[in-house]
């Protein structure tokens, strides 16, 4: 049985509405061969949540360039709180070094800075769903 | 035979050129093909034969001249400088009053006023996550935070520029601020920056706050209301900016924003104002890559069409609806955060562009913008770029002084008929409101912005320090930007709560009932009722969560 296509969502927390990356960013994905979820910026965290559970998400691309990614540490707890934990969270665009760190330690798997090629981002991506699956075998039954 | 011999015969012009050519292909890089970002082909060397206008007066007029290719007022920079309009907002309003009383004793001579981005989504500190507030501009919700922010500041000396998205609630409270001041609000000068629904709807969701049919009747309320009220005011920005950051092409950028501009001019016609009353107070509003030449020329070729678009298509006769005035700012997206410092580097040489292409004001764009807003240190390289450009390098002492040359007048030409292809085509299209409706003008820009990111990715486009000459280096050592003191913070929604508490609560609801029954009418200007409404108390929040229920809130489409 051919394996099932990693499954993406890249969106957008918070207020900002700057989404030249995210559409750059998911139409690469898609173009990679990944089934990509794309949603519109301004999303809360219930509903990011919501929206992994029941896509089934190996991965969360969140695309912050102006401060939102401070949101993550709640989105983290959130996904957690759900038994999401497996799904692997990356972050994109601009974050300041001293908030990487924070986003790191609150279990935010890779932070992407401008610049990141998309072939570097598509090949990330990949692997971590790979993770996201295993870890979701190991907790299974 | 009283016309003197030209100084080139046309066949000896040709057998030079010929001459040259037979050596150029013979040359290394003979068969480099060079295509700009406006896809226009660049060539090798440009010749009198290239350029048959470059000295055409009707092509080009003088400064301060139809069709205003050479610039819009007959001295230019060198009878007056551009305008350094700084963006500023941070934190509480107390941080923003601090920090605007420090840059005017600084020289500056224009108010900048950036809020929060909760303020740009449409809602009070009292509804949003905390961790967000203040982060990106300064948090301004009622009457008190806008008399605050200004405090001891002279409001009818100074030119105020507020990013204030439709329904204009900034606006509003300056309106009711100045009226506690016992200011005349004839006095007020500024402009509405963030105004253009289209913009943000196609490209920068940021200020996107109602639907797009109800954006564009404010629109055209908040107009007609400062055409009456408000004469030194400048009611609109047609913004490019927004679409060439989201990755439209130079050309691309410039089209689209004429076409909202003939859109929202059609709109202020219909409502019987006469073209002559509105648009001299129609500003624009750039980006500027560091595509040197392309920029400049895109200005020279936006100028020229402006001006024949007022008077031919919307009928203006008076000059001053002829004048393109802009502000622009250096590109952000053009800005690397590796080796950040090499983006003063790059700011220079956007700005020198934006510059020689005769913009009216300027923004520079601070290196560290790659991390977080920018600290002051950095924001004070970018204000140093623009004195050392002007006073150090004398950039200003001769008006459009790439004027003539071959090469910036047959690009010139090149992007303008480029941009006129692209305007044919949106009016094809139905015009602008159509054209970004179905989704045609938010295909286009994303097709762009790919392509490009393709040309960076497989090194067409040079970016240093991403895709060449890298190197090893630990970024820990730049020192970004503090996020706004939590207990502030906290102290500001606690105020805002204060205010709700103890303002007259009957009239605040009253204003913001008569705004709904506003906005429910096919003919009363809700703009006015907005002013009102916001000086009986109403805060920004509330007044835009009425016209939310009213007017729809706005979403872009989802086309990737």
């Amino acid at each position: 049985m051919a394996e099932h296509p990693p499954k993406v969502i890249v969106t957008k927390l918070g207020f900002d509405g700057h989404d030249r990356g995210s559409r750059v960013v998911a139409a690469h994905l898609r173009d990679a061969g990944m089934e990509v979820v794309y949603t519109p910026p301004w999303q809360d965290i219930p509903t990011v949540v919501k929206l992994a559970t029941e896509e089934d998400a190996d991965v969360i691309g969140i695309s912050s360039l102006a401060t939102d990614h401070l949101l993550l540490p709640k989105l983290m707890a959130a996904l957690r709180a759900a038994g999401m934990a497996d799904v692997q969270v990356v972050v994109g665009g601009i974050v300041p070094p001293r908030d990487e760190k924070l986003l790191l330690e609150a279990g935010v798997a890779r932070v992407f800075h401008p610049g990141a090629a998309l072939e570097e981002i598509a090949h990330e991506v990949r692997a971590l769903a790979a993770k996201a699956r295993a870890l979701r075998e190991t907790a299974a039954p | 035979m009283n016309k003197p011999a030209a100084p080139f015969q046309s066949d000896e012009l040709a057998r030079a050129e010929t001459r040259w050519r037979e050596a150029f292909e013979e040359s290394p890089g003979a068969d480099t093909r060079i295509v700009n970002r406006s896809g226009i082909e660049v060539k090798p060397l440009y010749t009198p034969r290239d350029a048959p206008r470059a000295d055409s007066i009707e092509a080009l007029g003088y400064p301060g001249e139809y069709p205003y290719t050479r610039g819009i007022y007959a001295s230019m920079h060198r009878g007056r400088s551009w305008t350094q309009r700084q963006l500023i907002g941070l934190g509480v309003p107390e941080d923003y009053n601090a920090r605007l009383k420090e840059i005017l004793a600084h020289g500056a001579t224009a108010i900048s006023l950036i809020p929060c981005n909760s303020v740009y989504r449409g809602y009070d500190a009292d509804e949003v996550p905390e961790e967000l507030l203040g982060t990106c501009g300064v948090v301004i919700n009622s009457v008190e935070d806008m008399d605050r922010a200004l405090e001891g500041v002279p409001l009818e000396r100074l030119s105020c520029g507020m990013n204030d998205p439709s329904p204009f609630t900034l606006l509003a409270l300056l309106l009711a601020v100045a009226r506690r001041r016992g200011l005349a609000w004839t006095g007020l000068a500024g402009t509405s920056n963030q105004s253009d629904c289209l913009s943000h709807f196609v490209a920068n969701h940021m200020f996107f706050r109602l639907a797009l049919p109800g954006a564009r009747r404010v629109l055209a309320d908040h107009i007609a209301y400062c055409n009456e009220r408000l004469p030194s005011w400048n009611p609109l920005s047609v913004v490019g900016q927004h679409m060439q950051q989201a990755g439209a092409t130079p050309a691309e950028a410039m089209a689209f924003t004429l076409c909202s501009a003939i859109q929202y001019a059609e709109d202020c016609i219909a409502r019987g104002m006469a073209a002559d009353a509105f648009l001299p107070r129609f500003t624009f509003f750039f980006d500027i890559s560091i595509s040197f030449f392309e920029e400049l020329a895109k200005f020279r070729a936006g100028r020229r069409i402006w001006a024949r678009l007022a008077r031919e298509r919307l009928g203006a006769k008076d000059p001053r609806s002829w004048r393109f005035k802009f502000h622009a700012q250096t590109s952000g997206v053009d800005l690397t955060r590796q080796q950040p410092l090499n983006n003063v580097a790059r700011v220079t040489a956007q700005a020198i562009a934006g510059i020689f292409g005769g913009l009216q004001s300027l923004h520079t764009d601070s290196y560290d913008e790659v991390f977080s807003t920018p600290t002051a240190e950095a924001a004070r390289i970018a204000i140093a770029t623009q004195n050392i450009l002007r006073e150090e390098a004398h950039l200003t002492d001769v008006i459009d002084p790439l004027g003539g040359s071959y090469y910036v007048e047959a690009l010139t030409d090149e992007m303008e008929s480029r941009i006129d292809g692209l305007i044919a085509r949106i009016d094809a299209a139905g015009g602008m409101y159509r054209a970004v409706e179905n989704g045609l003008v938010q295909r286009m820009i994303g097709e762009s912005a790919h392509a490009f990111q393709q040309k960076v990715e497989r090194g067409e486009q040079t970016v240093v320090g991403v895709n060449a000459y890298r190197i090893e280096e630990n970024l820990d050592g730049y020192r970004v930007l503090e996020y706004p003191d939590r207990a502030r913070i906290e102290a500001q929604i606690a105020r805002l709560k204060r205010f709700k508490a103890e303002r007259f609560a009957a009239a605040a609801h009253g204003g913001l009932d008569a705004l709904a029954r506003a906005a429910q009418s096919k003919d009363e200007n809700v703009f006015a009722r907005v002013v009102e409404a916001a000086e009986a108390g109403a805060t920004h929040g509330e007044i835009c969560a009425c016209l939310r229920r009213e007017l729809g809130f706005g979403q872009p489409l989802t086309i990737v």
